[in-house]
């Protein structure tokens, strides 16, 4: 089931590659068909997770990354839906199709069911986050393509990439919608996290690593919308600013995980 | 009788006079110039304007030789499409027609002129429309301007069945070239490509400021391309202030004072400039300063100046892009390389539509078109036959099943008698074609 979740990521990733290069609509339908097939497979296998153990499959590292997949497959296919800013398919087909590679090499382990990840507050926690994320991971995508057009405009060479990709205007304010829709969710997902936290330690903020790099990451993305609303920060450096976020953002899910330790690393296995 | 499609070409005369007998053969011609083969004096000479195009239309119908006919005038063509049983005096008709119209003397321009017969008129045809015989390959106008030519040609009723599916198939592959091979899609003028990169920036133009610096044929076109893209304010700026107001009059838009740039350039997005100054007219310093009140909204400037307007390390600042004559030139040679490789594979396209075509100017035939028809009854009615044969068949005898084959060959030679004896009686006629487009059409025999 893994493995055709990533063919589907993975073909859909080589037909958004070739709509980017040939510019054919019908390889921009592929794209968009094996990813959402992808992310169908993908939902089935994490709602059948949930149905064995009873809870979201959450609590090892290998499943989380797992989740954190899906959430990029789905929140782009609802981006595209919205904002049919197809190239972006370029960054986020590949994101999802090489999580789930690495998911897939990872060994799977159980780890033992624990009471306290039975609760709607965990659920609507990792949900929001994960969206969020995904959302934030776009930014970084859409930042990335604008630093890429505003290279081949600055250096009066346009080439390939001028003509295929969107223009300059479009990508900033695409990028800032979805830092705008990753920023709310991340909200809503730190609130509910530390509800949660309240109702199984009994107290809404333990100082755990994880915690404070979300805090810290929360307040990037404050100040950037702030900047750009009260300032007018757009362009290159809004650009830069999506993808230094969303650097950050890894290192809170990832780097946190890795080398310290705390109440969350229990769930990364 | 086939009518073959000849592959032939010449100039009027050397037409291939061995063909004088054929009569009966109906041939699609094209006659005509165009820039490449004819100077701009001759090309005013022969064109027609719209006023005196519907008359020439309805003269070149008139002739005797002319079955149906079609024609297009623009500024660097003029073509006459024709049907004729008779080629060699139609086209001498035609360019005595032409002559006469013009009132000047066939002599003057019948070396310039091309003659195509058969498969060669079509393939230019679907070329001219395409844009592959342009000045400028790939521009759009001309096939809005066959289009019209077609239109016309309708409503005066000189088309009937040849040219409409010919020229129904010439949209066809037009529009094919234009979607599959991305022609039109690139700009080569380097107004245009100002454009082109303007949208890369700011997307919608809608809206957004123009400011113009000087004056100039390449400045002002740009401005009237941003207009039609619904651009915003425009404003004009020039060193004699009356020029500037004559400009901004132009435009609907409003003249400013040289001295008023600096603080122009907080509001406008798009600058154009084209003067005669020795020096930079927009500094570095100027622009760094007005970009915090600007809250970093991309300012883009097109330097269409020798020597250059604007200081090129503009170019380095945040948010501002700046482009010169020459950036813009090195933006349209790859474009119109570009177009050249898309050329090549519109005329692969053109090349498989003319043989689509041919394969149904040939089937225009009696006898493909009886033979089509009898096997598409044929296949339909033993079909039924069968079907019904099958249900009954455990009931049936193998005399019962040997009627039924009777009765179905029976039912197509019955069918099939009287269309037969009406299409080999048209052999011959004038309305030849138009019978047996209709029963191929009524039929479906051509899918």
């Amino acid at each position: 089931m893994i493995l055709l979740t990533i063919v589907c990521y993975g073909a859909s990733t080589a037909a958004y590659t070739a709509f980017l290069v040939r510019q054919k609509k019908t390889f921009y339908h592929a794209g968009v068909a094996l990813l959402s097939a992808g992310f169908g497979l993908h939902l089935i296998l994490v709602l059948t997770g949930t149905f064995h153990s009873g809870h979201l499959p959450v609590n090892t590292m290998r499943d989380t990354l797992s989740f954190g997949a899906m959430c990029v497959a789905g929140v782009f296919l609802l981006f595209q839906y919205r904002y049919r800013l197809k190239v972006l398919g370029v960054f986020a087909a590949p994101l999802a199709a090489a999580t789930m590679v690495i998911v897939s090499l990872m060994p799977a382990t159980s780890a033992p069911a624990q009471p306290i990840l039975k609760s709607l507050w965990l659920v609507a926690h990792v949900t929001f986050i994960f969206m969020g994320e995904a959302s934030l991971a776009l930014a970084c995508g859409l930042g990335i393509l604008y630093l890429v057009q505003e290279k081949a405009i600055k250096s009066r060479k346009p080439g390939f990439f001028f003509r295929r990709l969107p223009s300059l205007d479009r990508l900033d304010s695409a990028g800032q919608t979805c830092i705008l829709a990753g920023f709310v969710l991340m909200t809503l997902g730190l609130a509910t996290g530390l509800v949660y936290a309240k109702a199984v330690w009994g107290r809404f903020w333990s100082w755990d690593p994880k915690e404070v790099w979300s805090g810290i990451t929360w307040m990037l993305y404050a100040v950037l919308i702030h900047e750009r609303l009260a300032l007018g920060w757009r362009g290159r450096r809004a650009a830069i600013m999506a993808i230094v976020g969303f650097a950050t953002v890894l290192f809170t899910f990832l780097g946190v995980n890795l080398f310290m330790s705390g109440h969350h690393g229990a769930f990364s296995g | 009788m086939a009518a073959p499609m000849r592959k032939s070409n010449g100039s009027a005369r050397s037409v291939d006079r061995t063909r004088e007998d054929m009569t009966a053969k109906l041939d699609i011609i094209l006659v005509g110039l165009n820039h490449k083969t004819a100077s701009v004096e001759i090309r005013e000479c022969l064109g027609f304007n719209d006023e005196d195009q519907d008359a020439a239309l309805e003269g070149l119908n008139a002739l005797d030789t002319v079955r149906e006919v079609l024609l297009v005038s623009t500024c660097n063509r003029v073509e006459v499409l024709l049907t004729s049983t008779a080629t060699e005096a139609a086209v001498e008709a035609v360019v005595e027609f032409l002559a006469d119209e013009n009132r000047i003397p066939a002599e003057d321009f019948r070396d310039k002129l091309y003659v195509h017969i058969g498969e060669n008129a079509v393939r230019h045809i679907f070329r001219v429309a395409a844009s592959l015989d342009s000045m400028v390959v790939g521009e759009p106008q001309i096939l809005g301007q066959i289009k019209s030519a077609y239109y016309q040609a309708t409503l005066k009723k000189t088309s009937g069945v040849i040219l409409n599916r010919l020229l129904h198939k010439t949209f066809f592959v037009a529009k094919r070239i234009r979607t599959e091979t991305g022609i039109g899609d690139h700009a080569v003028s380097i107004s245009y490509a100002a454009i082109e990169l303007a949208r890369k920036i700011f997307g919608e133009l809608e809206g957004r400021r123009v400011l113009l610096i000087g004056a100039g044929e390449m400045a002002e076109l740009a401005v009237e391309h941003l207009i039609r893209q619904r651009a915003g304010d425009i404003f004009v700026a020039n060193r004699t202030f009356e020029r500037g107001v004559g400009l901004a009059t132009r435009f609907g838009g409003r003249a400013i004072k040289f001295e008023e740039i600096p603080e122009a350039l907080k509001d406008v997005d798009i600058i154009i400039s084209s003067t005669g100054s020795p020096d930079y007219v927009v500094a570095r310093g100027q622009v760094k300063k007005v970009l915090r009140s600007r809250r970093s909204r991309p300012l883009f400037f097109i330097d269409i100046a020798v020597p250059r307007d604007i200081d090129p390390d503009i170019n380095r600042l945040n948010n501002t892009y700046v482009y010169d004559i020459d950036d813009l030139k090195g933006v349209i040679e790859e474009n119109i390389e570009d177009r050249q490789q898309a050329a090549l594979r519109g005329e692969r396209l053109v090349d498989e539509a003319v043989i689509r075509f041919r394969q149904w100017y040939e089937s225009l035939d009696v006898v493909p078109t009886i033979v089509a028809l009898r096997r598409q009854l044929e296949e339909k009615i033993r079909a039924e036959a069968e079907r019904t044969r099958q249900k009954l068949a455990p009931k049936l005898s193998s005399e019962d099943t040997e009627a039924f084959e009777k009765m179905a060959q029976a039912l197509v030679n019955k069918i099939l008698h009287e269309p037969t004896t009406i299409l080999k009686k048209a052999e011959g006629h004038d309305n030849k074609a138009t019978l047996l487009a209709t029963t191929r059409k009524l039929f479906k025999l051509d899918d």
